[in-house]
């Protein structure tokens, strides 16, 4: 008897929902099994997993809060990975992204909100975009590795936030006010530049919508038009799946890349703004480095299988995991047991996606499959 | 000695000192499709060094690999000093002594020299737990010195030139005491004067009474070194002959072996005007080395230009060199008179140069994208396909519909992913779209490889309508059938230059087989030391 895993030549039309689904009802099995060795009732958890991430009062309210930056780092990573250009750096051009935007904030003081708003969006993007273009011109220059460069520059966006709030006084930090005076914190964006909310009334308590989720759909559609209509998204599906049949059609493969990762830094620096503008309203280095939105965003992208679209889903739905992990918590249910219950969740939907892409045969002998691959 | 034998498998070939020490008796070996060996007989004697000479796909590899235990013969047998003998593994092969020099070599870089003579070694010393490098060093550089093989044995392999690691390749097999050495193409990768020592190793080898096959289609270094030679072509043994009682040209009739009839085409007399012209160009290979030396070649309107050659001799680098895809180090391509910028594929494109590339499955399609995608593969950018930023799908999607109806490629529909087509269909795609918009002039490289008959004489005869229709057409391909029957005038490509240029009514296939095999008739080029010519087959592979 033997076991392999090969390559699949077709994905059958079913595969890539049914795997997913199926992934899911694993990752519950397992869970279930782990709750009742630690003498909890799974259904009990899992019916109380469920209303606290969607249905209770303020259930969706807390989700969306969740949601958004993950989405926007989800979108970058997305976008890069679709060209096999890893950007693991959305972390840090988010980082940036709430500088940027919080600057802008802080400098149009007494401008109208919607110029406010819509000068940190193009701000943020700005400055995430820099921020990625360094990773970018070493790989298209330097064919340096993005995914050591860009993860390394996560840590360097890091220590200038730090250095913006403890160690400089600069135009970030907030030096007047009684509290700012016993811990150093962030200079707050005046009221007119915070990002309204939809409310829905009436429904589960009131609905509150962020603007900033709405955006991160809008970019959404923009990248899935970008990719999927245009000769752009075109040139990058080519040079994605060969690089070499892309060169021989004339595409300029070095801008392309050098656009690819502007893009992906674009949408992660819109995050922080988003993030800046709807939730901190200010520059909170410790709270940003704490989160790990950048490198969840990897793990959205990679669930929604680099789609736009489910990318919005799955930042919904993981950011009601996480939402819904606060609530599970107490005294007779450790948070441990909640981080070991989004990391089988996790676990079993991207092992899950092995089986979208590899097939796994059990056979007697080995040389069936060799005859098959010659012909 | 075995008189009857060499009798039996080489019937014009003399008896040679040794007793046999590897005999094939009837071995066949099929693929799906094709047959690569058919019912192969041959043998090489202790203390011979014998030469293996054959066309690109005339069975030398399959035949080494079954020597070696990598493949099993579907029919025939294989004697080992006399007594029959089967291989379940390449492990059997290389206990009984059998060992193999591959083309692209296996080592591991970033271990010394002497670990990997040592690696996969199960004897004694390779076997137990801890490993004494010194011994086995004092042993390296022993043999080294024996047999001209000098390598310092501490070197790490990404630190040798292929030269050394071709010889650490040779080392491993002596260590082994290995009593048959196969080397497959050894000289490929190898500079003249590297090439020259190494034959005196091979000399030495044979003559302590070990047994060398020489892989080779290069005739001159059969004659050179060998003892006696076996001849394939197209799977068959032909003949084996001893060097002394043969010639080059003897060797090249027997390797290209057909009589050819005059083909029934009717040719053109008379060309338009120069489309094509090549001048002075010089392109290195995927390895730096300088792979197309100063070829100079027109193309008039309406001519078929064959480049007859066989594999690796810078077919690909030539035809990449004039679409831009590679850097042109010196020289220049004009297209009715006007140069193209080198190293740009866009601007050959603009000229309207069509290429069906060698690698059809990489290089002339995006595999995973739709047939669709890939017959807009060059023109997406313009007018009616897309329109500003916008790609008009349905306009592409009419497109590729037309272009499958009118070229009747078999699929299911212009959404199915390329690779998911056979050869033929996904070449049929190819010459559609490069045939879009009719071309000035027509790049094709091996365009019929690995088609089937009727396939194959689909893309004949699309050349011929290309050619009819006024495009220039320069034609490069390995076989020589296909370049007879097509071309109007023949040029042979060998080692990265133009070796002979004859009309195709006047060509005789022996002529044209020596200077494929750098027989004769080409001057012996100025040979700097690295001249030796890269790009084999898969020159894109780092060994």
């Amino acid at each position: 008897m033997r076991v392999r895993i090969e390559r699949r030549l077709n994905q059958p039309r079913w595969l890539p929902l049914v795997v997913p689904l199926g992934s899911i009802a694993a990752a519950f099995l397992i869970i279930a099994v782990v709750l009742l060795a630690t003498g909890h009732d799974p259904l009990h958890a899992f019916r109380k997993l469920f209303l606290s991430a969607f249905v209770d009062d303020g259930a969706l309210s807390s989700t969306f809060v969740s949601a958004t930056p993950i989405a926007f780092t989800g979108l970058a990573a997305a976008a890069a990975f679709r060209m096999n250009l890893f950007n693991i750096g959305a972390e840090g051009q988010l980082y940036f992204g709430v500088v940027g935007a919080v600057g802008v904030a802080l400098l149009l003081k007494g401008a109208p909100g919607s110029v406010s708003i819509g000068a940190m969006c193009i701000a943020g993007a700005a400055a995430g975009a820099v921020w990625a273009l360094i990773p970018g011109m070493l790989r298209a220059f330097g064919r340096t590795s993005e995914i050591i460069t860009s993860l390394m520059l996560n840590y360097v966006a890091g220590l200038f936030l730090n250095y913006l709030i403890f160690d400089s006084h600069s135009y970030w930090r907030d030096t007047t006010s009684p509290s700012a005076s016993v811990f150093p914190q962030g200079q707050a964006i005046p009221d007119r530049a915070a990002w309204p909310f939809a409310t829905i009334h009436g429904v589960a308590g009131g609905i509150a919508f962020p603007l900033g989720m709405g955006v991160a759909v809008l970019v959404a559609a923009f990248l899935w038009v970008l990719y999927k209509r245009t000769r752009f998204g075109f040139e990058l599906q080519v040079i994605a799946d060969s690089p070499r049949a892309a060169h021989y059609a004339g595409m300029r493969t070095r801008r392309k890349i050098l656009a690819v990762m502007c893009i992906s830094g674009a949408v992660a620096g819109l995050g922080g703004a988003s993030q800046a503008g709807n939730f901190d309203h200010l520059l909170d280095p410790r709270s940003l480095q704490q989160q790990l939105f950048g490198y969840t965003g990897i793990v959205v992208a990679a669930l929604a299988r680099y789609n736009p679209f489910a990318v919005i889903v799955m930042a919904f739905l993981l950011g009601g995991l996480k939402n819904a992990g606060f609530a599970l918590q107490g005294a007779d249910f450790p948070s441990g047991l909640v981080g070991v219950m989004q990391g089988i969740f996790l676990f079993s939907v991207l092992g899950g996606e092995l089986l979208v892409r590899y097939r796994i045969r059990i056979g007697r002998s080995g040389r069936a499959p060799a005859v098959e691959a010659a012909r | 000695m075995d008189d009857t034998a060499h009798a039996a498998a080489a019937s014009d070939g003399a008896a040679v000192a040794g007793r046999v020490a590897i005999a094939c008796r009837g071995i066949t070996k099929r693929f799906p499709g094709v047959v690569a060996n058919d019912n192969v007989d041959f043998e090489a004697a202790e203390g011979e060094v014998h030469a293996l000479l054959g066309e690109n796909g005339a069975g030398k590899s399959t035949l080494s690999n079954i020597l070696t235990g990598l493949y099993r013969a579907d029919e025939g047998e294989l004697e080992l000093y006399g007594r029959p003998i089967a291989f379940q593994a390449p492990r059997d092969a290389l206990d009984a002594g059998i060992c193999m020099v591959h083309q692209h070599f296996r080592l591991v870089d970033t271990f010394t020299v002497t670990e990997n003579i040592v690696l996969g070694d199960h004897r004694d010393v390779g076997r137990s737990f801890r490993i004494q490098p010194r011994a086995i060093e004092r042993r390296v550089v022993e043999l080294g010195e024996r047999y001209g093989l000098a390598v310092d044995p501490r070197a790490r392999i990404w630190q040798l030139s292929v030269g050394e690691q071709q010889r650490v390749e040779i080392l491993k097999a002596l260590y082994r005491d290995a009593r048959i050495l196969i080397l497959d193409e050894p000289t490929a990768v190898l500079t003249p004067q590297e090439a020259s020592a190494l034959f005196e190793t091979l000399r030495t080898m044979a003559a302590e009474g070990r047994t060398v096959i020489f892989i080779s289609h290069k005739l001159h270094e059969v004659m050179a070194v060998a003892d006696r030679v076996t001849v394939l072509r197209r799977g068959r043994s032909i003949a084996t002959q001893r060097i002394g009682e043969t010639s080059s040209r003897a060797l090249a009739a027997l390797m290209v072996g057909r009589e050819l009839q005059g083909s029934d085409r009717q040719r053109r007399e008379s060309f338009g005007n120069v489309v094509l012209s090549v001048e002075g160009l010089s392109a290195d290979g995927d390895r730096g080395v300088t792979a197309v030396h100063d070829v100079s070649l027109t193309v008039r309107a309406g001519e078929i230009v064959g480049i007859a050659g066989v594999a690796g001799n810078g077919q690909r680098e030539l035809a990449e060199a004039i679409t831009g895809i590679r850097r042109v180090k010196e020289g220049v391509v004009r297209v009715d008179g006007k140069p193209l910028r080198s190293g740009d594929p866009r601007a050959a494109i603009h000229a309207r140069i069509g290429h069906i590339p060698e690698d059809r499955l990489h290089t002339g399609v995006a595999p995973s994208l739709s047939v669709a995608s890939n017959v807009v593969l060059k023109s997406y950018r313009d007018d009616p396909h897309s329109r500003g930023p916008m790609l008009m799908l349905r306009v592409i999607g009419e497109r590729a519909r037309s272009l499958i109806r009118e070229f009747d490629v078999h699929t299911p529909g212009p959404s199915t992913p390329a690779r998911q087509l056979s050869g033929g269909n996904l070449q049929k795609v190819v010459i559609g779209r490069e045939f879009t918009g009719t071309p000035r002039v027509l790049i094709a490289a091996a365009p019929t490889r690995g088609l089937d008959v009727g396939a194959i004489e689909n893309v004949q005869n699309y050349l011929r309508d290309a050619a009819t229709r006024d495009v220039a057409v320069l034609l490069i391909s390995e076989d020589l059938d296909e370049v007879l029957e097509l071309a109007d005038r023949i040029a042979v490509i060998y080692e990265g230059r133009i070796a002979g240029e004859v009309d195709a009514k006047e060509a005789s296939v022996e002529e044209l087989g020596l200077l494929m095999a750098g027989g004769v008739g080409s001057p012996e080029p100025p040979r700097s030391a690295g001249a030796g010519f890269a790009g084999t087959e898969a020159g894109n592979v780092r060994p």
